[in-house]
């Protein structure tokens, strides 16, 4: 069988639950165009025998990433990949990263150091997010 | 189980019967001693060996309880590997029964072959035995050198089957010891007084009553007297006869008319004087027909020679039935008392 | 769910001391449960006792359905790997897998065959000269191997150093993903459970303080942060676990099944450490029911 594509690590210190950590692992790499359709995601035992986890942790990641459409499990032969994340937004990425740029010298230029650059940024982005929600 | 037993055993097993086997050969080696046909001597040799037989198969039982028997358990328990063998798919019990078994054969097999082989081999002076009595001055020298019965208590228990019955008790006593004790030095330590008090015990507190014993009564003569004690006083203090031969003198009294136990009276002192001591007759048959005329009779407690293999089945069968008993219990505190 | 391990009122009595008393729960089968305490809370007492190797002095255990340590049948259903993992020195690694081969009627030998190769393990070799790792994992090859339906492990990896406790973890693991048997292991270090167990029992000198799923735990605890106030104030859904006190401020960990909605509590999440901590530092009898018996106050 062909090796599988994607390794899993775990941050211990990130307070991110290890299962969680599994299935944004998997997200970023579809996103990234790491991992297409048909790839085989690392076998349970794979996983757990590399990181020291409990399979448990491992099988919910899977389900999570099978209900929410983006693999498919085969018994008997693996977890693969059924959907790509990568489509339209990853030609997005380019004129973003450019606009945020632009946006982080003129933060300079005003006088922000690095950790008020973040601190804005992440306020923001919480924010937003909380708006967006409610 | 049997496995276990075995590869945790061998290398102790195979040191055994080697030295099994070499004292065995020696023996064979040696040849059987032959007195009575005009020896009157035994080669020093044979005489380091007849000692060395009784002293060999006394130790084995004690060395199987202390070295074989006291740490089966309480090495596991010292070196906690009893968790790791009690949770495999054997119970306890099946353990213990299967070491106590494999080890405890060997045990009462080498017991069994050295009592064999040492039986054996002095099998011509245990029968050249013959009662000591007093000899007159200018008797001839007896034909051969007298030695103990083999009833008598030294050596019964050096002769015969007893020895397997040792080698049992001593086995599971140290095994016993090491499951209460839990450690194995203590275990050894007190399997071996433990065991050699009761090697000291069973012969005077347990085997004269294993059958009952023989009475005779007879008179007092020069032929049979074979001790008389005066002290400074000139008190008869001792006054024995000898027993038949071959036999276990159990007690030896003198009793009077109405068969009450006496004491002889002092004058018969003077009757057997050891040459040398009196300027009295050193034989006085007279001497001894007038304790005779006044009733004075000696009267013997025995077990006779012809007893032997009796007493010897009795005192196995008991040694073999306590350690069945210890057995047993060994089983129950391993289920209850231990971790 | 049906539970590998159930445990009522059950009490275990050395001489004069309780080592255990009054324990009443529950462990589900198809998990890694992680025993969680200080040392001399309990936990190997608590461990012996599934095993059979000890009995209870009070109450009753149940493990895989029946006594432990009773008879073949019940042995063969459980592994035991104790503390230090014993093993028999003079015996080499070969005759250790001959003898769990002899001595386990369910025994996979080429399971065991495997795993001393691919630890790279010399079957001569005597049992000990192996390090302290080394016997460790012979002592799990031994306990997987027997296919038990529940692992039993009592401080497995305290001796170990961190790459030793790793691949031994990694191992376990695998053999849980592959044989789906349950397992309850203890430690003094929340650390090393933290990523292996998805069930957390937590013992206290010598009573069960908490017990349940890993996730449902996390999800219902929560550190609150806010103006000085009474504890007595909160709402009566909210269990207090510990509580400390500045002249301004207050912090709590509370357990509750509803969402905070109070905006005045700054809300987050514990990590499996911080839970454990706060019920460890939790006075003994403080109930479900009541509020804790003392709070710190600065």
């Amino acid at each position: 069988m062909e090796g599988a594509v994607i390794e899993f690590h775990l941050d211990g210190r990130s307070g991110v639950s290890p299962y969680l950590q599994i299935v944004q692992q998997v997200r970023h790499a579809l996103r990234l165009g790491l991992l297409d359709e048909g790839d085989r995601l690392p076998t349970v035992k794979e996983v757990v025998a590399r990181l020291a986890i409990n399979p448990n942790t491992v099988l919910k990641a899977y389900r999570e990433l099978e209900h929410e459409g983006l693999v498919a499990a085969r018994p008997g032969v693996g977890t693969f990949v059924t959907r790509t994340l990568a489509d339209a937004s990853l030609a997005a990425h380019a004129p973003l990263r450019q606009e945020l740029r632009r946006w982080l010298s003129r933060a300079r230029r005003a006088g922000l150091d690095d950790e008020s650059i973040e601190a804005l940024f992440m306020t923001t982005f919480r924010t937003a997010a909380r708006e967006d929600i409610a | 189980m049997i496995w276990l037993t075995w590869r945790q055993f061998r290398v102790q097993a195979a040191a055994a019967y080697g030295l099994l086997a070499v004292a065995v050969a020696a023996l064979l080696v040696a040849g059987r001693p032959l007195p009575g046909s005009g020896v009157t001597r035994l080669a020093p040799a044979d005489g380091t060996l007849y000692s060395a037989g009784i002293v060999a198969v006394y130790a084995l039982p004690a060395l199987a309880g202390v070295f074989w028997g006291a740490p089966l358990v309480s090495r596991e328990l010292e070196t906690g590997t009893h968790r790791l063998v009690w949770n495999q798919g054997v119970t306890r019990t099946r353990w213990l029964v299967t070491k106590v078994a494999v080890i405890g054969l060997a045990a009462t097999s080498a017991a069994g072959l050295l009592s064999l082989a040492v039986t054996w081999w002095a099998g011509p002076l245990d029968a050249a035995s013959r009662p000591d009595t007093i000899r007159p001055v200018g008797a001839a020298m007896p034909d051969a050198v007298s030695f103990a019965a083999r009833i008598s208590p030294l050596v019964f228990g050096a002769r015969g089957i007893v020895p397997v019955g040792h080698a049992a008790f001593a086995f599971v006593l140290g095994v016993a010891a090491g499951i209460l004790l839990r450690r194995t030095v203590p275990a050894m330590a007190v399997t071996l007084v433990v065991f050699a008090a009761v090697q000291v015990a069973v012969p005077f507190a347990v085997r004269p009553h294993l059958a009952p014993a023989d009475r005779q009564t007879v008179t007092i003569t020069m032929a049979n007297i074979s001790k008389l004690g005066v002290n400074g006083t000139e008190r008869l203090e001792e006054l024995a006869v000898a027993g038949p031969p071959g036999a276990w003198v159990l007690a030896n009294e003198t009793v009077d008319t109405a068969g009450r136990v006496v004491a002889a009276p002092s004058w018969v002192a003077d009757c057997a004087r050891p040459p040398g001591q009196a300027a009295l007759p050193t034989a006085d048959e007279a001497c001894f027909a007038r304790l005779a005329g006044l009733g004075y009779r000696q009267r013997l407690t025995y077990h006779p020679a012809g007893r032997f293999w009796a007493l010897q089945g009795i005192e196995t069968a008991l040694f073999l039935t306590l350690a069945a008993l210890l057995t047993w219990l060994c089983v129950r505190w391993t289920r209850t008392r231990l971790p | 769910m049906s539970a590998v391990l159930r445990a009522r009122h059950l009490g275990k009595r050395y001489k004069q001391r309780w080592a255990l008393s009054d324990c009443t729960f529950e462990v589900p089968a198809g998990h890694v449960t992680g025993l969680v305490g200080p040392n001399g809370a309990g936990k190997s007492t608590l461990l012996n006792l599934a095993a059979g190797m000890l009995t209870p002095t009070s109450g009753t255990i149940e493990v895989c359905g029946g006594v432990p340590g009773d008879g073949p049948a019940q042995l063969a259903k459980v592994g035991f790997v104790a503390q230090d993992t014993p093993v028999y020195a003079s015996l080499t690694v070969a005759d250790h897998l001959r003898l769990g081969a002899r001595l386990n009627p369910g025994w996979d030998d080429a399971l065991a065959r495997r795993r001393i190769e691919r630890l790279g393990l010399d079957p001569d070799q005597r049992a000990g000269r192996l390090s302290g790792g080394q016997r460790a994992q012979l002592a799990l090859t031994l306990g997987i191997a027997k296919r038990p339906e529940l692992l039993i492990l009592d401080e497995p990896v305290a001796a170990l150093d961190p790459l030793a406790r790793r691949e031994f973890l990694q191992d376990l693991m695998e053999a849980v993903a592959e044989h789906g048997l349950s397992v309850i292991l203890s430690s003094h270090l929340v650390a090393d459970l933290e990523r292996v167990c998805d069930h957390l029992v937590v013992l206290v000198a010598s009573q069960v303080r908490l017990a349940g799923a890993l996730d449902e735990l996390l999800a219902t605890h929560h550190r609150l942060s806010g103006p000085r106030r009474d504890v007595a104030t909160l709402p009566a859904d909210q269990e207090v676990i510990s509580a400390s006190h500045t002249d301004r401020q207050t912090t709590l960990v509370v357990r509750t099944e509803a969402p905070i909605l109070d905006p005045a509590w700054t809300v987050s999440g514990l990590t499996l450490e911080d839970l454990v901590l706060a019920y460890l530092a939790r006075p003994a009898g403080a109930g479900s029911a009541g509020r804790p018996a003392l709070t710190v106050l600065r």
